[in-house]
């Protein structure tokens, strides 16, 4: 067999070697088993301690339809998404010609030799493979043929960029949790593939994967499986959901660590439990109704199952009851586009319910924010008594991060002003809804609590401080007055922003969610074209004082996000209005995350204006 | 067979817990003079006493609506929570999750149940949510001032809304389909009906469901309506005559074979059914359906325990739960130890 690979017209091994700094995107067809070769080269990558991200671009589809799964690897630390990659992998015959005609010149595209292109192009590497020949060598059982298929391409990539053969066998065992004959078998098609490389092209691209130090102790995890770690850590008793992508298996992570971590030693009984409601109407009352009486309760779901529980986002926040809902956010209005990322439930989120309602909502933007805010979400509901509202998205829920590994929490659980029957009796005058401590938080009671003077009727109607129905004036002016006085309490007690200035910037970026990384990489090119700026990344909704000094330092902020309506922008307006003019926007809605182009351009643009 | 209940050393009017009646009272009714839900709130309050319940183990549960206020009218030393529009249940599977040692007692209406909230209700059945689950079913719409609800018959003429053409919706059929195993229906016009399946409900421990028709006598009282009091006194036709009979009293309870039937509960209750005109065995649902379609048909108001089977298990002991109440366990039994969890960390490495 002779394969001819085209000629470049540029020099050939005489350009510049292109080390640890470059993105490779594999387009396979969704529901072919991609994913486990996808798995097994980012964590080789990663396992060679090159600074690594991916990010999968999945339909909303079971099985046919395109999907491309991309991995970039940074020696300098950049983890956003980067716009262009200079290797495709080709496996898709349906957008195989798209994806050849998304290169830069000088890209490298590997593809299964059977593949016709309508045309080549010749600024292109063309590495072509024989997968069926290599199957033959390998000979899977016919249902395994297309999953073993795709490890044709990484061993390509093995021989041709030069990736760590012991990390992919390493990558292999931890993928299917050692076991022996799966790894085989993807391990022999990997080493057909890597040695007919070796023997049959030669390499014309200048891209190099070379060993660094930089993810030593280090792990790689998605949000998802960190915000379900962080909720076993911090105590959850109840979680009721309701299947919805992206947020589904933030509930699979739940169900697979807790049998490890929430058994009764003693009697093997469940601390917890799961229920898998009916609907998110159904979700949202079970949780509701598990934090009325006392458990530490949540729900995962996105932006459709927000809609659903509006109405009990509303009741909690009014009758006061403990709740966490984690909105993994995907693209919204309506349906949308159930398998990409927006940030476009904020206002939604803060909002949500009819009346004047207002929520907490927080705003983790690494794989350590999902996890803390896994516990400290449970702290904050207890603490202030009302529903909080976790807004991760779709690229920080389901896609691949670098962390360090969590840490074990320091502080004890904040279970709240909850009065047991003792402290009742020291107590002469107990009201549900009387502000003694003037933060607007009341003292609540457990039902089970053994007193007869515990009790109390929860309603969503009109109520004074007994918790008795009224409907006069001044017992509901009274209690919002108090609910809003709350809302200031978490003002000060929800997770203040991180802020980083730098000295002479005039200019100030605000960001928050998983745009984290384009911002930083946006301001590290911003420096080197002279544009200085400073940084502060929110964490929670309500805003504080922290917001409206950073927006006053600044000539002008430019609030970066992923939605149609600039809705943070619209929110720091409104916390700040006597500069709102100079509060700009740098927003993107079109599904994909936030890159670091978009976001130097979106800044650069506007100050040459 | 013949044995008397030992008498007991305490008044009449004090409870196996020390408590009197009042202990059991709420605040005074908002609604209608003669509203059937009053009768059924006080047969709340009669059962609750005549069972020792203790109130603070108790919650009272309820959706929106005329029914649904009447939690406030009962049992003032127990926690209730008065939530939305049809979905009571969800609320009480949450809290039933989070404390299993409480009685939960849920008051709906027929648009709550019915309408609204058809489907947490049969979700709830589904479950085996541990609640005494009753539609306090008037067959129309009274704070909204006059609307056919889907449980209102072909035919019910009303003011407000005129003739009803659709079929109803019958709360006994879609439970006994749900596989609610303990299903009955009674009349708020027969006090000692209520009073006994409410005793027999509360002692069972899975979701029970009493259908109660219950006269709404502002919007849908007059005699030809199948949900009037003057319909009930003519037409109601009782299944049984049923007797609950509690187990704290040392006893053996004599009955007629043949005549007389004996249900036993869980922990040692006892429901004595007495045949009437019909030999009809409450443990068979097939018959059980066929009753309720005949009476259906028939637009009869038959009242009684239509279905009882206590053989499945409840949500909490599905899932296996901690006898502890999870909202009762302490934070050393919610957080894993650092050890467990460093070794989730490690093998993430």
């Amino acid at each position: 067999m002779t394969v001819t690979a085209p000629a470049m017209s540029t020099q050939e091994g005489q350009q510049d070697r292109i080390v640890n700094d470059f993105a490779i995107v594999a387009a396979t067809v969704n529901g072919s088993g991609s994913q486990t070769a996808n798995n097994t080269l980012i964590r080789a990558l990663f396992k060679m301690g090159i600074p690594v991200s991916g990010k999968n671009l999945f339909p909303s589809n079971i099985a046919g339809l395109p999907t491309w799964y991309t991995i970039r690897v940074s020696k300098d630390g950049y983890i956003a998404r980067r716009e262009g990659t200079e290797i495709v992998v080709a496996f898709n015959p349906k957008t195989a010609s798209e994806d050849v005609a998304a290169l830069p010149s000088g890209g490298v595209c590997f593809y299964p030799d059977d593949m016709k292109f309508a045309s080549m192009r010749d600024d292109v590497i063309y590495y072509p493979l024989p997968v069926k020949e290599l199957l033959k060598q390998v000979n899977p059982s016919p249902k395994l043929r297309d999953y073993v298929a795709n490890m044709a391409y990484v061993g390509a990539l093995v021989e041709m960029i030069g990736i760590d053969m012991d990390e992919i066998i390493a990558a292999l065992n931890y993928h299917f949790q050692g076991k022996a004959s799966a790894v085989k078998l993807n391990l022999a098609m990997v080493e057909a593939a890597r040695n007919w490389a070796r023997e049959n092209l030669t390499k014309q691209d200048p891209y190099y994967i070379e060993p660094m130090n930089e993810t030593e102790g280090m792990m790689l995890i998605d949000g998802n499986s960190a915000a379900g770690l962080g909720a076993l850590v911090g105590g959850m008793t109840v979680t009721a959901w309701y299947p919805i992508t992206p947020s589904t298996s933030l509930v699979d992570a739940i169900a697979e660590y807790a049998p490890r971590l929430r058994h009764d030693p003693e009697t093997g009984a469940a601390t917890y439990a799961i229920v898998q409601a009916e609907d998110e109407l159904a979700a949202a009352g079970m949780i509701v109704g598990a934090g009325w009486a006392g458990a530490r309760a949540m729900t995962a779901t996105a932006g459709p199952g927000i809609s659903l529980m509006s109405e009990f986002a509303g009741m909690a926040f009014f009758t006061e009851v403990p709740a966490v809902i984690w909105d993994v956010q995907r693209m919204g209005p309506s349906t949308g586009l159930p398998t990409r990322v927006s940030q476009g439930d904020l206002l939604a989120a803060y909002y949500l319910g009819h009346g004047d309602t207002r929520h907490i909502v927080l705003l983790p933007g690494s794989m350590q924010e999902c996890f803390e805010f896994g516990y400290k979400a449970f702290d904050l509901a207890e603490r202030l008594q009302t529903l909080v509202l976790v807004l991760s998205d779709l690229d920080l829920g389901m896609n691949n991060w670098m962390t360090k590994p969590f840490e074990y929490p320091t502080e004890p659980m904040d279970r709240g002003k909850v009065l047991t029957a003792e402290q009742l009796r020291d107590i002469q005058d107990w009201g549900r809804y009387k502000d003694v401590d003037g933060d607007g938080i009341p003292y609540r009671t457990l039902p089970g609590t053994e007193s007869a003077r515990a009790a109390y009727l929860s309603r969503g109607t009109g109520h004074n401080e007994y918790g008795i129905y009224s409907e006069r004036p001044e017992d509901w002016q009274g209690n919002l007055d108090r609910l809003w006085r709350k809302h200031d309490t978490a003002r000060t007690l929800v997770p203040q922003p991180i802020v980083d200035e730098r000295a002479g910037a005039k200019i100030g970026i605000i960001a928050y969610g998983s745009t984290d990384g384009a911002v930083q990489e946006a301001r590290d090119r911003l420096q080197s074209e002279g544009i200085e700026t400073s940084y502060m990344r929110v964490r929670a909704l309500p805003l504080g004082q922290t917001m409206t000094d950073f927006v006053q330092k600044h000539d002008r902020v430019y609030v970066v996000e992923m939605n149609q309506d600039g809705q943070m922008q619209q929110l720091v307006r409104l916390h700040v209005p006597e500069r709102a003019v100079d509060v700009r926007s740098v927003r993107n809605c079109n599904g994909l995350p936030m890159s670091a182009r978009f976001v130097t351009e979106g800044i650069r643009e506007q100050e040459q204006h | 067979m013949t044995t008397t209940a030992k008498p007991g050393g305490r008044p009449a009017n004090i409870n196996q817990i020390g408590l009197t009646q009042p202990d059991y009272h709420g605040n005074p009714s908002t609604l209608c003079q003669g509203c059937g839900h009053n009768s059924i709130s006080s047969q709340i309050i009669a059962s609750a006493f005549d069972l020792s319940l203790p109130p603070h183990r108790v919650i009272k549960m309820s959706g929106i609506g005329c029914s649904s206020k009447t939690p406030a009218y009962f049992l003032n030393r127990s926690h209730g929570f008065n939530t939305l529009h049809g979905r009571m249940p969800s609320v009480t599977t949450g809290a039933t999750l989070a404390n299993r040692t409480l009685i939960a007692i849920g008051v709906s209406g027929d648009g709550d149940t019915g309408s609204i909230g058809l489907g947490q209700f049969k979700h709830m059945m589904r479950r085996n949510i541990p609640v005494v689950y009753i539609v306090e079913n008037n067959g129309v719409y009274g704070l909204t001032k006059g609307q056919h609800s889907a449980t209102a018959d072909m035919g019910q003429n009303l003011k407000y809304a005129g003739v009803n053409e659709l079929p109803p919706i019958d709360v006994c059929i879609e439970a006994l389909v749900a596989d609610c195993g303990f299903v009955a229906r009674s009349f708020a016009g027969d006090a000692r009906q209520v009073r006994e399946l409410l005793k027999a409900a509360m002692s069972y421990k899975g979701t029970a469901v009493l259908d109660i028709i219950s006269p709404c006598v502002t919007f849908n009282n007059n005699d030809e309506s199948t949900k009037s009091y003057g319909y009930g006194k003519e037409h109601e036709v009782r299944i049984q005559d049923l007797q609950f009979i509690q187990a704290f009293e040392e006893m053996q309870i004599d009955y007629e074979e043949g005549t007389e039937q004996i249900v036993q509960l869980h922990d040692g209750p006892t429901i004595k059914l007495k045949k009437l005109d019909r030999d009809y065995d409450p443990t068979n649902r097939w018959e059980a359906l066929r009753l309720l379609e005949e009476s259906r048909e028939k637009q009869e108001m038959l009242t009684g325990l239509i279905y009882i089977n206590e053989s499945r298990p409840t949500l909490p002991e599905v899932m296996q739960l901690t006898e502890t109440p999870l909202a009762r366990l302490a934070p050393e039994q919610l957080r894993p130890t650092r050890e467990q969890f460093n070794e989730v960390m490690a093998e993430l490495m």
